[in-house]
């Protein structure tokens, strides 16, 4: 049940997509949402769907999969989807109940809408492809330069690293106390809210103090390793840009060009 | 009346890179009131294995019966099953969640929806016989030894009186006398109950001397399912797939080896004791 959730999950495989370097997967990720608020026609839009379709292929990582994941922010794209749709003022199109859908309303709801499920599956594409080591990795090497500043850039890092690794680990305790509890008799799924917030309490204690049991055992593992943070540690991986990489900037350059080009100086 | 597996198969994560396939065509029939050993390797399919005895895991092929009804029909009810079918699970902080050890074993009976004068009997009942002495009723139950945890654990389960008890590695993480108190107190639970219990673990020595039947399972497969004698009779095969009869067995399979005309069939120190007095006064 809760092994549904995919969204921010790493998808184990092999493809020039997982074997990129990090630091190209987070600043495409980051230009790949830009450019979807760049964009205002609907060519802007094909040639994101394309680079978009072109990346899922080369990943390798199966729609089903992202798709599966994409069902648990369902909820939000319907309310952004209707809120757009009626509260668009414009050239009504059908009226009822004192409410009305307009031509702009229609046009701004469905643009939305794909922008945001193209947000979703561009950014999924990058958690799905990429280790979350190897993603603080490339987070802290891109915001290095901060550190002229005195920000934490190592520290946070570190602790992004353990939240991301915590999760996986965190979802399959969820689940095994769900089975220990529901082996008992306990009911998550039906009666009213007030009764099912009730039953989250035998699977809430269980998992908090494991939660901290762990959290507990870690920082004891990391001080007996005399872990001291960032300063002077080296990598036993150090981060470089490959051909592969270099390749993966120059189409991400030239799809940026093309999708402002296109998308929005011209038509 | 009895469990019925016809050609399980259980498939972990279908349709991704990581497809485990956990088990592979299972055939069994566990009739009512026996004692059986579920053994092997880690990684063998035995915890899926119980949790598809009362629905927690619906299996990708084949079908589960209990008492004559397939449980995975549409309409059958899952958590009166569950009350029927008790399954512990290997770690107890998996389900301690009470302020008090009491409290926490009379969360399976509340879910039943027992009034609470019944939910605290059966409580009380159930801890006693798992040997939790009043003292420590009204501790919190993190604050118990590993080995009282899974006492109160079991009484958990214990409450719902079920008709058929799970076990999966009740003695993990225990140490020698904690495990042996744990498998005893199985042991006397099932001769003042007459309950069927199935007890899991990677261990043959330990169920060895207890059960009446042993399940070894390989791979997701059933290798072996036979009365404890006739399965170590298999000692060089257990072998290749990391498990191993109990070490009596070994000293009276080189016993024989050697020309000793001994029985080779003893599971426990008593009965190989037995075998050697036996050839000796013969001689
Ligand atoms: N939640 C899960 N998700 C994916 N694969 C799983 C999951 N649980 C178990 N598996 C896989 O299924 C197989 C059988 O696991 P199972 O837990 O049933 O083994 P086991 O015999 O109980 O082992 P152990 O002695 O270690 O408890 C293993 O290969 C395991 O990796
Ligand atoms: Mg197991």
């Amino acid at each position: 049940m809760l092994r549904e959730i995919t969204l921010g999950q790493y998808y184990q495989t092999d493809s020039v997509i997982h074997r990129l370097d990090p630091r190209v997967k987070l600043v495409a990720t980051m230009l790949f949402i830009a450019s979807l608020f760049i964009v205002d026609n609907w060519i802007g839009y094909l040639l994101g769907g394309g680079f978009l379709f072109g990346i899922i292929k080369l990943s390798k990582v199966p729609f089903r999969f992202m798709v599966k994941g994409m069902k648990s922010l369902a909820m939000l794209l319907l309310i952004a989807l209707i809120f757009n749709l009626f509260l668009t003022p414009g050239e009504p199109l059908l009226s009822f109940w004192g409410l009305s859908i307009t031509k702009e309303g229609v046009i701004q709801a469905s643009m939305m809408t794909i922008r945001l499920v193209f947000l979703i599956i561009g950014s999924s594409i990058m958690t799905l492809t990429t280790t979350p080591n190897h993603l603080t990795d490339g987070l802290e090497k891109l915001l290095s330069p901060l550190k002229i500043f005195h920000v934490p850039v190592h520290e946070t890092a570190m602790m992004m690293s353990i939240a991301l690794r915590f999760i996986p680990i965190l979802l399959e305790e969820t689940d095994k106390i769900m089975k220990a509890q529901m082996a008992r008799g306990a009911d998550f799924e039906s009666g009213s809210l007030i009764r099912k917030v009730r039953a989250m309490v035998p699977l809430l204690v269980p998992l908090f103090l494991s939660a901290f049991r762990r959290a507990n055992d870690l920082a004891m593992a990391m001080e007996a390793r005399c872990y001291r943070g960032g300063e002077h540690r080296t990598k036993m991986k150090p981060l470089v840009y490959r051909k592969e990489d270099r390749i993966a900037y120059l189409i991400l350059v030239v799809y940026l060009t093309a999708s402002i080009c296109l998308g929005r100086i011209f038509l | 009346m009895a469990i019925i597996l016809n050609h399980v198969g259980y498939i972990y994560e279908k349709g991704t890179a990581m497809e485990t396939c956990a088990l592979k065509d299972v055939n069994l029939v566990i009739p009512d009131g026996q004692f059986i050993g579920l053994i092997g390797h880690t990684g063998s399919g035995k915890s899926t294995l119980v949790q598809l005895l009362n629905g927690l895991e619906q299996p990708d092929s084949g079908n589960v019966y209990y008492n004559g009804e397939d449980i995975h029909e549409a309409d059958y009810d899952k958590k009166a099953l569950r009350s029927r079918v008790g399954l512990v699970f290997q770690y107890p902080e998996h389900q301690l969640f009470e302020m008090d050890v009491f409290s926490d074993v009379c969360f399976g009976p509340k879910n039943m929806g027992l009034n609470r004068k019944e939910c605290e009997l059966r409580a009380y009942t159930a801890l006693k016989q798992v040997g939790v002495e009043d003292e420590y009723f009204y501790q919190s139950p993190f604050d118990l030894s590993g080995g009282q945890k899974r006492r109160v654990a079991i009484a958990g389960v214990l409450a719902m009186k079920p008709e058929v008890l799970i076990l999966d590695e009740p003695t993990a993480g225990l140490d020698p006398r904690g495990r042996d108190d744990i498998l005893n107190l199985i042991a006397s639970i099932r001769k003042e109950t007459g309950i069927t219990i199935i007890l899991v673990s990677h261990s043959m020595e330990d169920v060895a001397r207890y059960v009446e039947r042993i399940i070894v399972m390989n791979q997701g497969e059933v290798m072996y399912d036979d009365t404890p004698a006739k399965v170590f009779a298999h000692a060089q095969e257990l072998e290749q797939v990391g498990l191993a009869a109990p070490q009596v067995t070994y000293i009276l399979k080189k016993l024989e080896k050697k020309g000793i005309p001994v029985k080779t069939d003893a599971i426990t120190v008593e009965e190989a004791r037995d075998a050697i007095l036996q050839v000796l006064r013969k001689g």
